[in-house]
């Protein structure tokens, strides 16, 4: 395709670039409106004088939110279930993955059947509530983490990368005496950190993201995730939803601080994301990869 | 594996041999076993209590059994008309609206000739991917509502009428289609990318020889190229009718648009959650879980059958 040039073809290219770069930005004008109102001061918003950069800089939203402890509470909350999660997630989901891209483990097609049907079909929100609440997790930090130890797709992608790994390396470590955990910790880990590192910013972007889970299984609001916060100062404070009993702590909420928590929800993703972005197309694709 | 009772004894003497000697392989997969066995398996098992009036005192052991009573409660109260078709209408606006989108996106940007141009927009439109449906409908919110949002305040300024967008009923479809274009839209050209990016580069060569314009060798080479790609992927989306997002839709749900905005989901959590009729709900996210199966199942079979690998 390269070397067309033709007056047809510059003009195809002119608008296709002008096209795709304004695309790109109305993708992301949304988050720099949110950033940029979340400093500007509450006469300025009234007045809608910007639409990205405020004038008058300030940080009273700030100031705000973090003025009771609610908002720290919860982002802790998030952070620390989204580390211990991720950790958890991936300690299982290694094992696991690895423990099944072995071709000599007998019955593994059918292990690996059971994996993939949960995908397919599963008890439903409530049967799976009342799991939770059989293994007493109910109000429980862990019900965020235990009930979703293991994302399959997730699972299946450490394997594919497991297997694609040269069983030469196995082979070797077991002449040296190496159990199959010293293989796995040993060898095949130290071999396949990209993968390992993409899996856990997935994992840790599902868990700083979880929101179903905290509403089904968590009732005491003292314990509630970051996102669950901003859904109730955004949306609730608004009065739109079923449930708008529950927040009562402060009067409806100015724009600015309504941006102000949004920025704050979002920023460890945002933080995460050059990261992110470095493998997982890559990790996506191999997910699409036949089971 | 009860097979192995019926087995000859050194067969089974063979298996016994390859448990002892992959043990800590089977050690490995057994916390991963144990969990989908608790929060997978007993919960399928869980559906009975759909059969039943299930107390919770009583366990599902205990309980009343009654048949298909909820079912028939289900299929004959005016809601499940409702959730059936506001199912159906926000699947056909993301199968019509939603679906060519990442299509075109991977095709407009295999043509930019800058590597680097090419992935600053991708890193652009892959960004609201990884943020929740929480921060997504939070910022639309504050972009759309009436009392100061960006959105109204244009339309005020350039002498329209405000638009109560959050609260109108004729309004939540529009949102919604537009909250998961903004979320999915550029996540969704990787795997055309993917399947772009194995054409022959040889076809082009060919058809510039030919005269063809960029245009042309897009209609004519890239998108016959990527088209069995597109076809699965359109039979998959279709075998995923009933997973609209539970998250999203109850997020936008209110009481003055719950005539449109109602699906399965988010009817199997009032009706459980809030309002406690355990096996009714479940008879409802059964139903719905049933046919989910049966259509991933035909799906699967359909794609399989246009010569494509299934994808599971």
């Amino acid at each position: 395709m390269v070397g067309d040039k033709s007056w047809s073809g510059r003009i195809f290219n002119g608008v296709n670039v002008l096209l795709l770069g304004i695309i790109g930005l109305v993708t992301v004008l949304p988050f720099i409106h949110v950033f940029g109102s979340s400093f500007a001061t509450a006469g300025e918003i009234a007045s809608k004088k910007f639409l990205l950069i405020p004038t008058e800089f300030t940080l009273d939203a700030y100031r705000f939110i973090f003025s009771t402890s609610t908002l720290t509470r919860s982002m802790l909350v998030s952070i620390g279930v989204t580390a211990f999660g991720t950790i958890w997630s991936m300690f299982i989901s290694v094992l696991t993955a690895y423990g099944l891209s072995r071709k000599d483990l007998m019955g593994r097609n059918w292990i690996m059947f059971l994996f993939v049907f949960t995908m397919l079909f599963n008890g439903g929100m409530i049967p799976t509530f009342l799991a939770v609440k059989e293994t007493g997790l109910l109000d429980s930090y862990l019900a965020l983490i235990i009930p979703v130890s293991i994302n399959v797709f997730n699972m299946i992608i450490l394997k594919t990368f497991f297997q694609g790994l040269p069983g030469a390396l196995e082979e070797s470590a077991k002449m040296d005496g190496c159990n199959d955990f010293g293989i796995l910790f040993r060898i095949i880990i130290p071999c396949s950190l990209p993968a390992i590192a993409t899996i856990s910013l997935f994992y840790a972007v599902t868990y700083w993201n979880t929101y179903m889970h905290a509403i089904l299984y968590l009732s005491d609001a003292a314990k509630w995730p970051a996102q669950v916060l901003l859904r109730q100062i955004i949306v609730l404070a608004s009065g739109l939803s079923y449930d708008n009993s529950v927040y009562t702590d402060v009067p409806p909420p100015s724009q600015a601080v309504k941006m102000a928590v949004i920025v704050v929800a979002t920023l460890p993703v945002l933080l995460v994301y050059p990261f992110l972005q470095k493998h997982f197309a890559k990790g996506a694709l191999l997910g699409s990869v036949k089971a | 594996m009860n097979n192995q009772l019926t087995m000859s004894s050194g067969k089974r003497a063979h298996i016994m041999r390859n448990i002892l000697k992959n043990k800590w392989l089977y050690l490995m997969i057994s916390p991963g076993l144990l969990y989908i066995l608790i929060y997978k398996y007993i919960p399928m098992y869980g559906l009975i209590i759909s059969f039943q009036n299930y107390k919770s005192y009583q366990g599902i052991l205990g309980s009343e059994w009654v048949g298909f009573e909820h079912f028939e409660r289900l299929f004959g109260s005016p809601d499940f008309w409702m959730i059936f078709s506001n199912t159906i209408i926000l699947f056909a606006l993301q199968l019509l609206i939603f679906f060519p989108i990442p299509i075109i996106l991977a095709l407009m940007l295999n043509e930019l000739r800058s590597e680097k141009y090419k992935r600053t927009v991708q890193t652009l439109i892959y960004l609201p991917h990884f943020m929740s449906w929480v921060i997504v409908v939070s910022i639309s919110f504050v972009i759309f509502t009436v009392d100061g949002g960006i959105f109204n305040s244009l339309l005020e300024l350039l002498g329209f009428e405000k638009i109560n967008f959050l609260l109108k009923e004729e309004w939540f479809r529009p949102m919604y289609i537009l909250q998961v274009i903004w979320r999915e839209a550029g996540w969704g050209t990787i795997i055309f990318l993917a399947a772009i990016a194995s054409v022959d580069p040889q076809l082009y060569e060919a058809a510039k020889m030919d005269g063809a314009g960029r245009i042309r060798q897009m209609v004519s080479i890239t998108l016959p190229a990527i088209k069995s790609v597109i076809i699965v992927l359109l039979i998959l989306k279709i075998g995923d009718v009933l997973e609209l997002g539970f998250e999203h839709v109850y997020l936008l749900l209110n009481s003055t648009n719950r005539q449109v905005a109602e699906i399965f989901d988010t009817y199997v959590y009032v009706t459980g959650i809030h309002q406690g009729q355990l096996s009714y709900s479940t008879a409802v996210g059964f139903f719905k879980g049933f046919v989910g199966l049966v259509l991933v199942i035909g799906a699967n079979w359909l794609a399989k059958k246009h010569g494509e690998d299934g994808i599971y």
